[in-house]
């Protein structure tokens, strides 16, 4: 299993490295002088060209990308050009915030989707399920920021239940941050619980019909058992595929959401970074979005064996 | 004296059908037979035939919808099963512990996230009042019994390390630990290679020998039924055609069906060169299906009395317990047959 362990670190050693160079080259390649955009228009050439030498960028690019990566290394993520702030601590404002929507979002969604899809098979064709294909089908089709605009207009502006937007840290005012974040945390949710519930149903119905379920049955195992002990098992494993596939939104945050609802978390800040060219920012939250998502998947490999013996066992 | 007493299931009247978008399909249409104490019984017939639904009606496994048991008794040890719901708690203390079912595929037949050693424990556990410790070591002797070396380390292996054989070998060794009366294996060898079927029937008729249980092999290998089998039943879309003791149906079928089965098996005996003689036509489509005899299509022997008659029932013969559902007398001399039906 060490050996497992190791060799899918190293794998992702090279996935960051990957994403680093592509982050760098992209926002080297988006037209638009960081510096120019920075001073503004009416910054005379000379300012400008003084802030390109400050910034190292007259340097050749192999130099600058050697520049930032050497910085990263030293635990400096380099400047923000707009904000004047380090990256570091940016970020260190921003994750939690992002952070604080994203899991109880992936937590939710998870339970409901899951007891709703197991819910949906084992009540095939009855009305129960049709119920829940038919809010699964909606959930899935609805767009983010339409039905978020929608539960603010009626939550916000017509019942003046919950604020409208905004974000409070739960460490500060637990209630006020729960009234603020149900509205995001629902919108971030509708869809991954969607396709979760669709996921487990059509995994459950597949197991279900399989052999070992039979066995069970034929061997007197009450059907409590057969659903949760052998078929929810056997249909989970491919589940957690897609639960993993949603960790990079948790980390790096839903650009929809938090404009619809104006938190300033990762997705903002990111946005707001590619607009003004405020390169250092995208590239370094860039990078450590993908390096929080590439420890985490090994983390999901590492659940995958424990769930699925057969996975375990070719670790050696 | 009394003959009945001693069966151990007898099935009346068995009817079961699926109904599917295109009609009924009677796939168990009025099947009655019976199994004594200590016999090997063999089910016999084509894919398709009934063979399965019969025993998976036996459990009420039958998927429903689109299954349904419509009638008939399901006699076990005097008592009729189909009393019981089927999830009813008293035929989930049947399934597996009183009866056991063995299936033809052994490589999808275990639960391939869970140890051999917890899926037997859970088995015990689910029919004897005994602690995890003690279901151990009961699912250490079944597997010991059923000749799986090192029994005690298998416990901690999971399906996919285990060959098919063995895998077989396990779900026999669930009826072992059960204590089984009868044991249902449905085609139990077919997805093995030739070596390991021999392995697995000599085990299976030999464990239930010894334990004195009652087998009931669904096949259509026949030589499996020849070497192992007390009494045979044959059928055919959904009826049993006929029955009688091995040596009887083997040596001197009766019904045109099942002569027409052993004339497409291969034997030692014969002359290199001849060839075999498959019975021509396919098996009819059991939906809705007129009720005379299946077999008329692709009889040699088809009479006008056949096609104009319901179904024959299936009636005692001259021989002790041999039963025919025939109208032909095919050993006759005056038989009307025709010769080439291809």
């Amino acid at each position: 299993m060490g050996k497992f362990i190791l060799r899918r670190l190293g794998i992702s050693l090279i996935i960051v490295f990957l994403v680093s160079l592509f982050a760098f080259s992209l926002m080297h390649i988006l037209p638009g002088d960081p510096a120019r955009l920075a001073l503004g228009e009416e910054a005379s050439e000379e300012d400008v060209q003084a802030l390109r030498e400050e910034l190292n960028l007259d340097k050749p690019l192999p130099v600058q990308y050697w520049l930032w990566i050497k910085g990263l290394f030293t635990g400096d993520m380099g400047y923000s050009i707009i904000y004047n702030r380090s990256v570091k601590e940016m970020l260190t404002e921003k994750i939690p915030r992002t952070l604080s929507l994203g899991i109880p979002s992936l937590i939710i969604s998870s339970v409901l989707g899951i007891t709703f899809g197991v819910l949906s098979a084992i009540k095939r064709g009855k009305w129960i399920d049709q119920l829940i294909t038919f809010l699964a089908t909606l959930g899935a089709g609805t767009p983010v920021f339409w039905i978020g605009i929608i539960l603010m207009y009626f939550f916000g502006v017509k019942l003046r239940i919950l604020p409208i937007s905004g974000w409070t840290s739960p460490a500060v005012d637990f209630t006020k941050y729960v009234r603020q974040a149900l509205m995001p945390v629902f919108c971030l949710s509708l869809h991954l619980t969607a396709s979760i519930s669709r996921q487990t149903r059509a995994n459950m119905l597949d197991v279900v019909n399989q052999d070992y379920i039979r066995t069970c049955r034929a061997n007197g195992i009450n059907e409590r058992s057969v659903i949760f002990r052998h078929a929810l098992r056997n249909t989970l494993i491919p589940i957690i595929t897609i639960i993993a596939l949603q960790i990079r939104q948790v980390i790096g945050g839903s650009l929809m959401v938090e404009q619809v609802f104006n938190i300033p978390g990762i997705g903002l800040m990111v946005k707001q970074g590619i607009m003004g060219r405020d390169y250092l920012v995208v590239q370094s939250s860039v990078l450590i979005i993908s390096l929080v998502t590439t420890v985490c998947n090994v983390f999901v490999d590492i659940l995958y064996g424990l769930v699925n013996p057969q996975i375990r066992k070719s670790w050696g | 004296m009394n003959e009945k007493k001693d069966y151990l299931l007898e099935v009346k009247n068995l009817r079961t059908s699926f109904f599917t978008s295109n009609g009924e399909v009677k796939a168990v249409n009025n099947v009655s037979f019976h199994v004594n104490r200590g016999e090997v019984v063999a089910i016999v017939g084509e894919s398709g035939c009934g063979k399965s639904v019969t025993q998976m009606s036996i459990m009420q496994l039958v998927q429903s919808p689109p299954g349904k048991i419509l009638g008939g008794e399901v006699n076990f040890n005097g008592k009729n099963l189909l009393k019981y719901g089927p999830n009813s708690k008293e035929m989930r203390s049947i399934r597996g512990n009183k009866i056991a079912m063995i299936f033809q595929e052994p490589m999808t037949a275990l639960d391939p996230v869970m140890t051999i050693g917890a899926q037997l424990v859970e088995v015990i556990r689910t029919h004897r009042k005994v602690s995890k410790k003690e279901a151990l070591v009961i699912a250490e002797k079944a597997l010991d019994s059923v000749g799986i070396p090192d029994a005690k380390a298998r416990l901690s292996n999971y399906p996919f390390e285990m060959s098919g054989g063995m895998r077989q070998r396990a779900m026999i060794a669930t009826a072992v630990a059960c204590e089984s009366e009868l044991l249902i294996a449905d085609e139990p060898t077919t997805a093995l290679d030739v070596t390991t079927q021999a392995q697995v029937m000599e085990l299976l008729v030999d464990i239930v020998h010894k334990r004195n249980m009652s087998l009931i092999i669904v096949t259509h290998n026949l030589g499996v039924v020849n070497r192992y089998a007390d009494r045979i039943y044959v059928m055919y879309a959904g009826h049993v055609v006929e029955q009688g003791t091995t040596e009887q149906i083997l040596k001197h079928p009766n019904h045109p069906y099942t002569e027409g089965l052993l004339a497409s098996v291969p034997k030692l005996e014969e002359e290199v060169g001849e060839k075999l003689v498959p019975i021509p036509g396919t098996p009819p489509n059991l939906t809705d299906i007129p009720d005379i005899c299946p077999f008329i299509p692709r009889c040699r022997y088809a009479c006008d009395k056949c096609r104009n008659s319901v179904m024959p029932p299936l009636e005692r013969t001259g021989e002790s317990g041999r039963y025919l559902a025939c109208y032909v007398d095919i050993h006759a001399d005056d038989v009307n047959e025709v010769k080439d039906n291809g």
